[in-house]
Parts: structure tokens; C-alpha cells; sequence
């Protein structure tokens, strides 16, 4: 394969500034000219059908999308609480809690669900994120209304039987076991617990630590789904071969009866303090055949009004193939398969984050290489850099919106962030809005890497000379258990 | 997207559609395509769907790892990144920089068999597409030099590393193709190739697998999504005529391979858990066998419910997972069964439960139920695939890779009658032909100095 990242493309505009000049017809028995690339035609308009916003007679909302083209159907419940509500002292919850949700609920058990699921050709998926726990479904139309009283004891009535819960447990902890065998994921955990500490709840994994897995009790399970799963805490987003008649009666019927106490919001995640002097961590792996490089600091939340200008800025420095990090390490250097950078962002402040995997004996040159190009989006940003990557991240938009599953995924994140109707919309201009200056005040403001924390994961006896050489600032050593907050045995 | 692994040895899942067992009401499972040929031997199928402005370019190239020569393994996987750097009238980088322009992506994969590349840019960009395809087709050596080969070998070593060398269990990747198939046969070595093959890949190869295997009558062109069929015809033409036709490419034919005996191999790895790979040697894409064993491994490990995942995860809770499958390619296929084991257990008990479940359905069919709740679980992927015009796996993939295999673009009818026609005694039979205790690869892979965590000789 030519490169295992693909840039997180996001949204439309009619923009036609491509730097392509036009050229005259050619006949098709004559040899084409091929002195220069062909004309764009004028863009042909995405036509989203429209999201339509139902309520339910006991309150809750649902958006819909008729999507015709296949006969299936995506139905996801979504309530607004995940990890980032995790109680201080049970990082992991909304994460086990949702993995529990299908072993067991209404009258079935947890091999009745996936039995009855499986043989529907439904797939069922129950997942926390950050900022929202979500159930989703996606099943053929012809199944739907076979698959969906299950669906909805799984998202509403689960019974968390106590001896699947130690069967899962199980699975967390082997699961958390196996995260030291891998690179990318021990660079993770170190550098969320970097940026954060690991009192933050960004500053853990999304699926908790050794610790609080072993802690959960069946009634914190069922205590945080009471909570949060409540009409008033939740929507439904259905997109597919369906209309709203039809899904006004079948949402109706089984989800009609869901009534709860409007429960307690969740108390927010607090904003993390940013990083204020650049330090350095190497996870010792010996033998790794290469060094996995995470350079960063706090980012803004999802609500930022720079949110525009950080996307455009993103895809010049590393959110697309021709991105300059990309170009630096890969294809100048060939220190890596491939490079890339990212804002994560959440109802709080998630992180920012420039990565590569690079080969052991090119560690340090990589991340001279970074610092140049962290450097550099600061000072120099062309406008052309810039009009391309509007162009990109525009015109793709309708690779983001083709399946039910993406489209879901839109209208979940509408709900969870509180987006205004429309925003899809609104994006178009938004992102043509943005200017050469704004690209260049957010990469001074956001990216500053005299104030970052670095994290490689790697063989020690190898990169660490190298990169002592470099005199960044202060080089602390962690073995992979510290990393995980376990005791090395 | 989430890192893949180049194909071992083919596409793993194959889709397919099945009359409900459930209830009625089917539809609009086929892709209407038009299809013709250029004088220069290209084969171009095209498909319209105008559900989004997008358009998908899709080239298979009917070459892989299994036409590499000895010294040479890797070398179709990296001449397909140098296809992306440049071509006659394409500057360096500017391939990527004007398909970015116009919002579009790009890939492609290389597997023992074809080559793919793709691109899915929005409907008025198609022409662009188009050009840059055709200009790397005909004009890609105008371009080519040492230092373009010299960069992506480079690139190409950091993905050997990333993928395999510095991932937990991958080096048994790089061992299966090896131990499965005899040394002479083409799926002996890994797609990925060794470090010491890529150091020696030449200009000069790449000048040679250009001329032999990438010409026009090598390869099919699918393009699908938002077109006008007459426009787009009209603009291949155009942009593809002037190619000229290449060498006459031989079918590649081999024995079919057979493994002669139990193979039992161990490897140590930077692990905590041991995991076990058994694999047997399968027939080949879409011939008689090949849907059973697909079948066969949802019923042994998919879901819950499954054989395998039951006993092993649900019931015992000696494993962590387990999954099955059959990698399906054009000369051999291989079905394999991995499962990784929780502290405390060794591989050779994880062994014995396989065995004992296999052996239940060689001895009795497996019920109607499980079948269907496997074919079902099918038809919905099927459906799933339908909604994606483009990249890996869309709708344009896909009508290539049924061109290819089964030498008709909309082959999703009989694809899909190899399912519906199976008896749950034909999974019996297909365990008791395929799956058999003597001619089988039983790979553990354990951490470094627990060799007694292997699965042993029972």
C-alpha cells in the first residue's frame, strides 16, 4: 500500500481557484496535449438531502436523513456523556459500561442478542467516546424491524449480568495488557499522560487503567447508564432507505416508553493547563526496529471559533499527503512510511499532535526535521498553499457524507456539540472564508515548539545519544510499564 | 484510516447476497456497467451512480508479487509507489498536488496477484483524473530515474518496518507465505519482500516490469460514480489511444500446491501473550471449495455464537480472541484459524479445543441456523459495499476485481449462488477434504524464552 494515512478530509465549498490553467479541446483521434493537466469542469454541487428533526411523544429528538440509494438503514442512539464523564476516581467507566450494554438486556441474554443480531445480518456496535456514549446499529431494510426491539433493550434496558461483566473485565485487563506490545499505543498513553498528568482524565486512556477496571461494580454500571442514557441527555439519528412516517412509528413504538428523570448533568472536563517548557520523555522498547515520535501540546476545544483556520492550517502542516510534513519525512527523507498531524477536538481542550513512525538510526535528523517544520508553518504560508488546501478540504466533502454510517456520524457530532442546523451548510462558507492571515495567526498561537512535550518510544541505547546531541531540553527515561502505571515484574 | 496490512495472499472477505431465509422484498443488488475495449488492448467498464458529485477511477493492473523474480521480492509493491511519483508530463509531486487541488484522494495496494490504484475526485475533475492515469500508463519512464527508486525504497523499508518488523505478531506474516507454499511456487515469499531484495531493486528492474507487465492490454479501467457513460467513454479515448499496446503478458499458471505433512514452526516475539496461526492450503479464488471455506469460517469464528470464539472466549476464557478465515487468491488460497491465548495458558490447549471443534464438524454438519446466520452476516456486507463508490473495497474496486477473478464485471448473481445453493453438509465436507490434521501449518508465536508456551506435538 502507498501510504496507511489518509488526511481527515472535512468539508465542502464551491471554491474554483485550482491552480490549473485551462486547455484547448483535443480530438480524440489526435494525441491528446498533454503539455499541461486538463481543465476542471465547474464543480456540480452536493445536494444533501435534508436533515429532517422528528421528536418523539415522550420528548426525544431524532434526526433523520432519507438516504435511498441501498436498501439499509443506520440507527444510532447517542447520549451525551462518555469518558469525559467518567466520575474522577473511575476512569474507564463510560467506555466498560457501553461494551456491557449488549451482554445482556430485556429478557435476553447476552448470547441471545448476538445470536438473534447475527442471524439478521445486523451489526451492532456500543462505544464511548470522549464526549458521547453511542449505540449504533446497521442492518438491511428488510431486517429492520426484526432487528430493532432488540436494538433498543440493548441501548435502554441492559441487565449487566454479573458473570458476563467478569468475562468482560477479563477482556479489558488482556486488552490493557497487550497495549505495551504495541508501539503507536504505548506513544499514546505516554504522551496523553505528558500533556495531562495522570490526574486530568485526558491524561488516561479512553478505556481506563489496570486499577479502575479491577474496581467496577455492576451498580457503577448501572448507576452511570441511568444517568446518562435519559431522553434528555440523548437523541437518535437514523439515516437510510426509510421515510419520516416510518420512522416516526417505528422510533414510536420502541423507544416511545423511554421516560427518566432528566438525571445530573455531567460535571464538565476542566480545561488542561498548556504545556509551558519543552520536555522530553523516551519510552525505552529495545530492539524496536523503529522510534515512534509524538510532538504536541494542549489544543483548543471543539467550540473554538478558530476552528476553520486550524483545519486549513492542519492540512498544510500534516493533514494531507502533500502536507509539509509529509513531503519533509517521507518523500525528502524517507526517514518514514509516513507523517501526519492532528487537533483532537472535544467539549474540552484535547490535544495537538505531530507524529511519525521514523526507522531507529533516523530518530534525532526526524525530529530536527519536526522542529523545522513546526518553525517554519509559523513564519512562511504561501497563498497558494493555502487556496489548495481549501480546495482539498472543500471539495472532498462529499467523500465524508457518501455512506449512512458517515452521514450518521455528521448528525452525531451536530448533537453532541451542540452544532447549529445547518452547519453542514454554513461549512461551505466558512471554510472560504478563511484567509492567508488567519492560517498564519493560528499557527503562531497554536503550534509554538519552544513549548511542546515530546515522547518517543524507542531503543533507548540507540536514540538516546543521538538526541542528547540535539540539546532540545530535558530528557526524562520511562520504562513501557511506568508508561502504564503498572510495577515491572 | 486505520494502518492495513498489505494482502497476504488476496482479498479476504468475499461478498455475496443470498434470498432471504427471513422474509421478501429483494432489489437492486446489481451494478449495471457498459464495457469495451481500445485498440491498444485496455478494458474499460464503466458504471453511472449519481447519488454523490464523486467519480472513481479505479486501474487494476493484472500483475503482483507472484510474477517477482528470486532476488527480487518486493519489487511490485514498490514499483507501485514509484507509480505515484511522477510520469512524462507529470512534475514530480504534482500528481498529489493537483488531485488535492481538485479534492480528490488517491491510493494503492499490491497483493500476489493485481496492482490497483485509484482515485475518487469529484465529478468535475474526472478529466484531470483520466490524465494522470494515462500519463503514468504510457509516459512513466520519461520521468523514472535512480533516485526516484532510491526514495521509495527507503519509504518502502520504514512501511516493512511500521507494518510487520515493529508490530506485535508481525514477523508471523512474513513466515506464513513461506512455510504454506513450496519454494516454487509464486506465493512463497511476502508481498512485502525481504530488505535484503529491496536494497538490490535496480532502475533497471523497474525499466524491465514496466515493459513487460504494465501495458494497456495488461490492465482494466473502471470508471464509476457521477458520470454521462457517452462523455466519459468519449474522454478515455481520448487520454488512453495514444498509449501503446505492450508485450504479450503469459497467464501465470502453477501447480496447485499441497502441503505433505503437519509443519509445526515457532517464532519469538517482543509479546506478552502467545498467539497460534494454523493454516491449510484452500482451493483458489471462486473455484468449487472456496465459498464453503467462507462459510465455513463465520461458522467457526464469527460472533458469539461461533464454534471457535464460544469455547474458546465465552465458555473457557482461555483466549482472547480468535478468528478464521479464507484468503482467497487466484493460484491457492489459505484458510487460517488464529487465536491468542490469556496469561496463564499456552498455546497447545488453545490447539486441542480447535481441533476438537473442527473434528465436531467433520463428524456431524454443522445446524441450518448457523449456516444462515453466516450467509446472512454475508449479504449485509454486501449491501455495506453497495454504499461507497470508490477506494479499497467501493463499488469501481469491486467490478474490477470480479472482472479479474471471474472474468465478468457484475458477477454479484452468481457470486451470490454460491452461497444460497451451500447445504449445511457441504461445510461438513469441505472441513473433511481442506482441513485436514497431516497437511496443515501449525505457527506459534511466543514471547521471547517461553518456547514451552508453543503448541506442542499432541
Amino acid at each position: 500500500m502507498r501510504r496507511a494515512t489518509r488526511a481527515v478530509a472535512a468539508l465542502l465549498l464551491l471554491l474554483l481557484a485550482i491552480p490549473v490553467p485551462a486547455q484547448t479541446a483535443a480530438a480524440a483521434t489526435a494525441n491528446p496535449d498533454r503539455s499541461k493537466p486538463p481543465a476542471l469542469g465547474p464543480v456540480r454541487p452536493l445536494k444533501l438531502p435534508p436533515v429532517q428533526k422528528l421528536s418523539l411523544g415522550n420528548g426525544v429528538a431524532v434526526l433523520l436523513v432519507e438516504q435511498h440509494e441501498v436498501p439499509v438503514v443506520q440507527l444510532n442512539v447517542v447520549a451525551r456523556a462518555g469518558a469525559g464523564a467518567d466520575p474522577r476516581d473511575k476512569p474507564g467507566l463510560a467506555s466498560l459500561t457501553a461494551d456491557m450494554l449488549d451482554e445482556g438486556a430485556g429478557s435476553r441474554s447476552a448470547l441471545q442478542i448476538a445470536d438473534e443480531l447475527d442471524y439478521l445480518g445486523a451489526d451492532l456496535q456500543a462505544r464511548a467516546g470522549w464526549d458521547s456514549t453511542s449505540v449504533a446499529l446497521h442492518v438491511p431494510l428488510k431486517r429492520f424491524a426484526a432487528a430493532l426491539p432488540i436494538f433498543a433493550d440493548v441501548a435502554l434496558e441492559p441487565t449487566f449480568p454479573a458473570a458476563e461483566l467478569e468475562r468482560v473485565r477479563k477482556d479489558r485487563l488482556t486488552e490493557l495488557l497487550q497495549l505495551r506490545d504495541e508501539p503507536r499505543a504505548i506513544a499514546s498513553v505516554a504522551f496523553a499522560n505528558a500533556l495531562y498528568g495522570r490526574d486530568h482524565r485526558y491524561g488516561t486512556p479512553v478505556i481506563g487503567t489496570e486499577a479502575s477496571v479491577r474496581g467496577f461494580s455492576r451498580a457503577d454500571l448501572a448507576a452511570f447508564h441511568e444517568r446518562t442514557f435519559t431522553p434528555a441527555n440523548s437523541a437518535i439519528v437514523v439515516v437510510g432507505d426509510v421515510t419520516a412516517a416510518f420512522v416516526q412509528r417505528e422510533l414510536e413504538q420502541a423507544f416511545g416508553g423511554w421516560k427518566a428523570p432528566p438525571g445530573i448533568a455531567p460535571a464538565a472536563v476542566p480545561a488542561a493547563p498548556q504545556v509551558q517548557a519543552l520536555g522530553i520523555w523516551i519510552v525505552d522498547r529495545p530492539g524496536s526496529a523503529q522510534s515512534e515520535i509524538r510532538i504536541g501540546r494542549i489544543g483548543p476545544p471543539r467550540s473554538t471559533p478558530d476552528y476553520f483556520p486550524l483545519t486549513v492550517m492542519n492540512t498544510i502542516l500534516g493533514g494531507s499527503f502533500t502536507s509539509r510534513l509529509m513531503q519533509n519525512l517521507r518523500e525528502q527523507h524517507g526517514y518514514a512510511y509516513g507523517a501526519r498531524s492532528s487537533f483532537d477536538y472535544r467539549l474540552s481542550t484535547g490535544p495537538f499532535v505531530a507524529a511519525a513512525a521514523v526507522q531507529t538510526d533516523k530518530t534525532a535528523p526526524a525530529l530536527t526535521e519536526f522542529f523545522k517544520e513546526l518553525e517554519a508553518i509559523r513564519k512562511t504560508v504561501t497563498e497558494a498553499e493555502v487556496a489548495k488546501a481549501k480546495n482539498y478540504v472543500a471539495l472532498s466533502f462529499p467523500s465524508d457524507v457518501e455512506t449512512t454510517g458517515d452521514l450518521a456520524g455528521k448528525l452525531e457530532e451536530q448533537f453532541v456539540y451542540g452544532l447549529p442546523d445547518g452547519w453542514l451548510d454554513s461549512y461551505v462558507a466558512k471554510v472560504g472564508a478563511v484567509t492567508l492571515a488567519d492560517v498564519k495567526r493560528v499557527a503562531e498561537q497554536y503550534v509554538d515548539p519552544a513549548k511542546v512535550a515530546i515522547v518517543v518510544v524507542g531503543d533507548r541505547q540507540k536514540i538516546e545519544p543521538p538526541m542528547r546531541a540535539l540539546n532540545l531540553g530535558p530528557i526524562r527515561v520511562q520504562s513501557v510499564e511506568e508508561v502504564f502505571g503498572v510495577a515491572k515484574k | 484510516m486505520k494502518l492495513l496490512r498489505l494482502a497476504l495472499v488476496g482479498p479476504i472477505l468475499v461478498l455475496a447476497f443470498r434470498p432471504a431465509p427471513l422474509c421478501g422484498q429483494e432489489a437492486r443488488l446489481a451494478i449495471p456497467y457498459t464495457q469495451f475495449t481500445l485498440p491498444n488492448g485496455l478494458d474499460v467498464i464503466l458504471h453511472e451512480d449519481h447519488s454523490v458529485p464523486l467519480v472513481a477511477v479505479d486501474a487494476w493492473y493484472h500483475v503482483g508479487s507472484a510474477r517477482e523474480k528470486p532476488g527480487r521480492t518486493g519489487f511490485a509493491h514498490l514499483f507501485e509507489h514509484l507509480m505515484f511519483e511522477g510520469s512524462g508530463h507529470v512534475p514530480e509531486g504534482d500528481f498529489d498536488n493537483w488531485l488535492e487541488a481538485a479534492g480528490g484522494d488517491n491510493n494503492g495496494s499490491t497483493d500476489t496477484d493485481r496492482t490497483n490504484y485509484w482515485e475518487t475526485v469529484p465529478s468535475n475533475a474526472l478529466e484531470l483524473a483520466l490524465f494522470l492515469e494515462s500519463d503514468r500508463m504510457g509516459y512513466l519512464l520519461a520521468s523514472m530515474s535512480p533516485e526516484k527508486v532510491n526514495g521509495q525504497r527507503d519509504v518502502v523499508k520504514n512501511e516493512r518496518r511500521q507494518s510487520y518488523e515493529n508490530r506485535p505478531y508481525g514477523m508471523a506474516f512474513l513466515k506464513l507465505p513461506e512455510e504454506m507454499f513450496p519454494s516454487d511456487h509464486p506465493y512463497h515469499w511476502p508481498v512485502i519482500g525481504s530488505m535484503e531484495d529491496l536494497t538490490a531493486a535496480s532502475y533497471e528492474d523497474v525499466v524491465r516490469f514496466f515493459k513487460n507487465y504494465y501495458g494497456p492490454n495488461n490492465t482494466t479501467l473502471v470508471v464509476a460514480g457521477d458520470i454521462d457513460p457517452v462523455e466519459a467513454r468519449r474522454l478515455v479515448e481520448k487520454w488512453f489511444s495514444d498509449v501503446p499496446r505492450g508485450a504479450p503478458v503469459p497467464p501465470l499458471s502453477a501447480p496447485t500446491p499441497v502441503l505433505k505433512a503437519e509443519k509445526r514452526v515457532t517464532l519469538e516475539d517482543k509479546v506478552q501473550l502467545p498467539q497460534l496461526f494454523i493454516g491449510w492450503l484452500t482451493p483458489s479464488y471462486f473455484h468449487p471449495g472456496d465459498e464453503a471455506m467462507d462459510v465455513l469460517a463465520r461458522v467457526l469464528a464469527s460472533g458469539k455464537n461461533s464454534r471457535l470464539y464460544k469455547r474458546l472466549v465465552y465458555d473457557l476464557q482461555i483466549a482472547q480472541d480468535v478468528s478464521a478465515s479464507q484468503n482467497s487468491a487466484a493460484l491457492g488460497s489459505m484458510f487460517l484459524v488464529t487465536a491468542t491465548a490469556r496469561e496463564g495458558h499456552g498455546l497447545s490447549e488453545i490447539e486441542k479445543v480447535i481441533a476438537e471443534e473442527i473434528a465436531k464438524i467433520k463428524n456431524d454438519p454443522p445446524a441450518t441456523r448457523e449456516l444462515e446466520r453466516a450467509v446472512n452476516q454475508i449479504e449485509s456486507a454486501f449491501y455495506s459495499a453497495l454504499e461507497r463508490v470508490g477506494g479499497f473495497g467501493g463499488k469501481a474496486d469491486r467490478l474490477n476485481l470480479y472482472e479479474f477473478y471471474a472474468g465478468r464485471p457484475d458477477y454479484f448473481t452468481e457470486d451470490l449462488a454460491r452461497y444460497t445453493s451451500l447445504d449445511p453438509r457441504d461445510l461438513q465436507s469441505a472441513a473433511r477434504t481442506y482441513l485436514k490434521d497431516d497437511a496443515r501449518l501449525v505457527l506459534s508465536v511466543v514471547p521471547a524464552g517461553k518456547k514451552s508456551l508453543a503448541a506442542g506435538k499432541p
